[in-house]
């Protein structure tokens, strides 16, 4: 498996590209160059220098602190969503799986009907309802992943529980909880790290996408996709401003993305 | 009798689908705070204005009548009034779904007309240097967010290179290929993430086909290399690609909303913005409804032909 | 796992779904395509564009030029609608009894003069003769009298405008050309009124089909697109109003960066733009800017506590820094204001007040008298749509992190912030611009206890009585000597920090010459021409 790991580009490239983001993360935890938040509105639009590795952005603040601090910002919603929606996900789809029947029946109609929902707006009407912040945007983005998590787990359920070797444990009288635990999770687990791994790179680009339209996290905390969104105003006078967080952006979902796939292609699993 | 008992569950199924949804929309939408009227009218509106406004547009009434006055609009087709524009969603729906289907359907086409030729070239000569730096271009496509992506064209396609227009849609009633020419720049910036996505699908697929015994067979009984690869190869390989395009036609649906509203493209994608924003709600339900129950009907659809080319379907 | 025969099935229902979406939205386009082409909309169709470059060869009137519009207009019907967008551009297709110039001076419009009468309870008018709507009808007293009655409610249906509901009595026309209006108590800012749109009488589309008296014609509104206008050949009014551009396209864009692109790219002649973006265009586009008689404050709800202590506000009032907010956020295009009126109302606006010089100690030990020594956290709710309104406050929470103070920043919709802190008013604190209007009685009436949307929560009866007192007086140098206490009144009483009056800059394309800002929003498109 190692070995194999090895050979494989995209898991390489992705693990190297993930271990230059969680650097990152663990300096930005340590310290920052500078208080990211410390305006300076003597020194707008710096560029790169000693001082300022990455410039500073147009209060003075310096983009390289911001850039570190935003990583933690990126960590936070891409974790708490792909919670969010692993968890109410693999119970909607385990019960769903396992139950089969009516319970089956409403669980899939209600993802159904999600699922034609276009994400973004649910995002949009979730966070005007709870109110903006790192918080809700990462909730709101975790539930519209429930629908993938729930279908893989109702699919890996409905497959395993078919095998000759649960049902022979079922036979012998192995409690649920037990069997799912023991035989059924083993099984599963990686459509499900594959899928975490892609859902997580989907939350970078819609945390960006609904920063693009207003909402998601709130100035002045650093996050790399109202970064993004802000420097568009400079874009003319400033481009660089624009293409550091982009490029961060890029890059992490980038490391995400080969990763997933080199997931995949490792352990051969078959997700869409 | 089988048969009548299973497109009655099916129908059933899509019907509580479509039940939920209507629901799901109109609750969610209600719940917003904000009212419509003081919105249209902004900061600077006379009460009196404002009264008179609520009172047009029946905001007054309680949301269960107001619910049930909209599913009954439902059947008979009549979407309601939108509230900002002052003219029937349906009207509204007619204007902008030539923009956003046309779109979507040029999406679709340029991720087509790349992939497959790319992917059979990637596939060809797996391992070199050259298709392995396309392969990883593509990647790096798929990772920049896209309303970057979109703003970067438009600065290289439309202000520095002055290749195409920007910010101007040309209707396609006035010339269609001034739409087609404004349809451009957005279809690249959906279609470069999509494009990438089929062409790792389908050179992945074509390397896995490769590797099959028919190949060799093939190859052994003096088939040319070529001929195996389009003959073969190829169509075995294009099948399960084509599940990949369901699944990106609601993808580029979903991408349209924002690059529809960089590129300033009236089509659904905006309204919905709008709509949303101005508390809109008949605009929004009635459009969000209709993709939601374009969906329903084509699953439902599928689900009824499956069950007739595979009688097994019906008997589980 | 999967047998071949399964998998197959498997990809036979995809491609079905795929052919059906496109089926779907093919015969959904044709239903489209099939509906357009119906009579209904019978407006006529727009003509190709002129291009940029074939601009510079053609005469003026064949000449289209393009501008863009921040907002969706919400009612093209002036007695119905309230946006400022809306206005802006209408202002073209309709006129009032009388106009207004760059400085904020009524001029004569549809009426050629005006008497008040000595008790300041009537107003005379006599109409120009030969002014002809749109439609070719002649503009007589008779659509003045239908457009005032119907404003005041006069003709037993709702009234649309307060102001007038309450103070117009009636409307009289001695004479074709001549209209008296009267009213039931002195006020001083009555003039305001006589800019009011003039509707034909008994014309009931002004919603779709707008007909006014104006130096444009109104062609078409396509949704979520453009408004049309073109040049009104017959338009006499205002003889220095006549128009040159052959046809104006209002073009709805509410993204930054398409209105910069489309700029850019030729496809637009006139947008306002951000302050960075207008030194980055400089080379292409003529830059105009100029305050734009807005004020852009820092409300405070003084209802709530700590911002119900007078020594907080004033903290607060001292712990701000206009010069650096304005450096910082409009790269120093905007004027500082000390109080809730523009310096651009030259009349009114008391230059000479008593002002907070912003002293961090003096902000500190002012908190500790109030009890605050250790600073308290203070929300700023900011409307998301409004990047000047959010940087704003960025760097206002960076300034009062030095006196203690603890700003959170929340972003809300606009929609939020229209029902949830301009009408209910559950809010501490918002940062908010308050744009043009022709007399300081707009301005300063929303700090008045009985104002409706007096989100400040500002009470005071002395500050009542004054400007109850100002609107009465009809002499104008005393009338401004009232205003100016007021603006005095509010700055003692730290009723809010008052920031900047934030100029608006305009990028107009090097072919075109003579865009003017008036202290109302107003695209007058009679003030283009092409550079010759």
């Amino acid at each position: 498996m190692i070995k194999k790991a090895g050979r494989n580009t995209n898991f390489k490239v992705g693990a190297i590209l993930l271990c230059l983001f969680l650097i990152l993360l663990i300096l930005s935890l340590i310290c920052t160059p500078y208080d990211p938040n410390k305006m300076n509105t003597q020194a707008k639009f710096q560029p790169p220098s000693f001082q300022h590795l990455l410039g500073t952005d147009n209060f003075g603040r310096d983009i390289f602190s911001r850039v570190m601090k935003g990583a933690q910002t990126v960590c936070f919603v891409g974790f708490t969503s792909v919670a969010i929606g692993l968890a109410a996900g693999f119970i909607l789809g385990a019960v769903s799986g396992y139950l089969g029947g009516p319970a089956d029946e409403v669980i899939m109609r209600l993802m159904d009907a999600q699922m034609a929902f276009p994400g973004i707006i649910l995002a949009l009407v979730l966070i005007t309802l709870i109110g903006p912040g790192s918080v809700s945007t990462a909730l709101a983005l975790g539930v519209t992943a429930v629908p993938r998590f729930c279908r893989i787990t109702r699919a890996c359920f409905m497959q395993i529980k078919e095998l000759d070797y649960i049902k022979a444990a079922k036979s012998r009288g192995a409690s649920v909880p037990r069997l799912i635990a023991c035989h059924i999770l083993p099984n599963m687990l990686s459509p499900l790290i594959v899928t975490a791994t892609l859902a997580f790179s989907t939350a970078i680009l819609a945390e960006a996408g609904l920063s693009y339209l207003g909402l998601g996290i709130q100035p002045p905390q650093p996050s790399w996709g109202k970064m993004l969104f802000e420097a568009q105003a400079y874009l003319l006078t400033n481009p660089w401003y624009a293409f550091i967080p982009g490029c961060m952006i890029t890059l992490t979902v980038l490391g995400f993305n080969l990763l997933g796939d080199g997931l995949r292609d490792l352990t051969d699993t078959k997700t869409l | 009798m089988r048969t009548a008992a299973y497109l009655i569950k099916k129908l059933l199924s899509a019907s509580v689908t479509l039940a939920i949804i209507s629901l799901l929309i109109f609750g969610v939408f209600q719940l917003l705070p904000g009212n419509p009227a003081t919105i249209i009218l902004g900061v600077d509106a006379d009460p009196l204005q404002v009264q008179a406004l609520s009172e047009e547009l029946g905001l007054d009434a309680p949301p269960l009548q107001r619910y049930a006055r909209w599913v009954a609009g439902l059947f008979s087709g009549d979407l309601g009034r939108s509230v900002r524009y002052q003219v029937p969603v349906i009207e509204l729906i007619r204007q902008s779904l030539p923009v956003t289907a046309s779109l979507a359907a040029l999406s679709l086409l340029v991720t087509v007309a790349l992939s497959v030729p790319v992917s059979i070239y990637l596939a060809k000569n797996n391992n070199k240097k050259l298709p392995t730096f396309i392969s990883a271009l593509m990647q790096v496509g798929i990772a920049v967010p896209s309303f970057w992506l979109a703003i970067l064209l438009v600065m290289v396609f439309a202000v520095v290179l002055r290749w195409l227009p920007s910010g101007d849609f040309v209707p396609f009633s006035q010339s269609v290929s001034g739409a087609l020419r404004s349809l451009i720049l957005p279809a690249a910036a959906i279609s470069i993430g999509t494009t990438a996505v089929v062409i790792r699908y389908l050179k992945n697929t074509m390397l896995d086909q490769l590797s099959m015994d028919y190949v060799r067979t093939a190859r052994s009984k003096g088939l040319g290399k070529n001929k195996v690869l389009y003959r073969h190869v190829l169509k075995n390989a294009l099948l399960p690609a084509i599940t990949m395009l369901g699944m990106i036609a609601v993808d580029v649906l979903g991408g349209s909303i924002i690059v529809e509203n960089v590129f300033n493209l009236p089509g659904i994608g905006r309204l919905i913005i709008s709509g949303v924003g101005n508390r809109d709600f008949p605009l929004v339900q009635g459009l969000v409804f209709y993709l939601a129950l374009t969906v329903v009907v084509v699953n439902f659809v599928v689900d009824l032909l499956y069950a007739a080319v595979d009688p097994r379907i019906r008997l589980k | 796992m999967k047998t071949r025969k399964e998998r197959n099935m498997k990809n036979f229902k995809r491609i079905i779904a795929v052919a059906l979406v496109g089926i779907l939205s093919l015969s959904a386009g044709c239903a489209a395509t099939q509906k357009e082409a119906a009579p209904e909309n019978s407006v006529p169709p727009v003509t190709e564009s002129a291009s940029p470059s074939a601009a510079q060869s053609t005469p003026a009137s064949d000449v289209t030029v393009r501008v863009a519009l921040g907002s969706e207009p919400d009612n093209l019907d002036p007695m119905l609608s309230a946006a400022t967008d809306t206005a802006a551009v209408m202002m073209n297709v309709y006129e009032g009894l009388m106009g207004f110039d760059q400085k904020g001076d009524f001029i004569p419009a549809i009426a050629q003069s005006y008497t008040a009468a000595p008790d300041g309870l009537s107003y005379t008018f006599t109409l120009k003769k030969g002014v002809k709507f749109h439609d070719g009808k002649d503009c007589t007293a008779k659509d003045v009298k239908y457009t005032y009655e119907k404003l005041a409610g006069l003709t037993g249906e709702k009234p649309l405008n307060s102001t007038l509901s309450q103070e117009l009595v009636k409307v009289e026309t001695p004479d074709d050309y001549t209209v008296v209006l009267t009213l039931k108590q002195r006020d001083a800012g009555f003039m305001s009124k006589t800019i009011l749109s003039i509707e034909e009488e008994g014309y009931a589309d002004n919603s779709t089909k707008p007909i006014g008296t104006g130096p444009y014609k109104f062609v078409e509104y396509i949704q979520g697109q453009k408004i049309v206008l073109e040049k009104n050949e017959n338009y006499s009014t205002i003889a220095e109003r006549k128009p040159t551009i052959g046809k104006v396209e209002f073009v709805i864009m509410t993204d930054e960066n398409a209105k910069l692109m489309a700029l850019k790219s030729g496809n637009l002649d006139i947008a306002g733009v951000s302050a960075p973006n207008a030194a980055a265009l400089g080379d292409d586009f003529s830059i105009v800017q100029g305050p734009q008689n807005m004020v852009q404050v820092l409300a405070l709800n003084n209802a709530v506590k700590p911002l119900d202590n007078l020594k907080v506000r004033q903290a607060i009032n001292y712990a701000v820094n206009k010069d650096e907010i304005i450096g910082a956020v409009v790269d120093g295009k905007g004027t500082k204001v000390e109080s809730f009126l523009s310096p651009s109302m030259a009349t009114y606006y008391n230059d000479n007040i008593a002002a907070y010089k912003t002293d961090i100690e003096k902000a500190k030990s002012l908190l500790k008298e109030a009890g605050y020594e250790k600073g308290f956290d203070l929300t700023i709710t900011v409307p998301s749509n409004y990047q000047t309104h959010i940087d704003t406050a960025q760097v206002i929470k960076d300034q009062l992190a030095q006196v203690g103070i603890n700003v959170n920043i929340q972003l809300i919709e606009w929609a939020q912030w229209l029902d949830g802190v301009y009408t209910k008013r559950d809010y501490q604190s918002t940062i908010i611009g308050h744009s043009g209007k022709l007399d300081p009685q707009d301005f300063l009436n929303r700090f008045t206890s009985t104002y409706d949307k007096n989100y400040f929560n500002f009470t005071n009866p002395d500050y009542d009585k004054l400007v109850t007192e100002a609107a009465a007086t009809t002499d104008i140098s005393q009338r401004a000597a009232l205003y100016k206490q007021c603006q005095q009144f509010l700055v003692d009483q730290a009723a809010s920090v008052f920031i900047q009056d934030p100029h608006i800059i305009f990028a107009v394309s090097k072919k075109l010459d003579g865009l003017q800002i008036y202290p109302v929003t107003f695209f007058n498109m009679s003030d283009i021409h092409v550079k010759s």
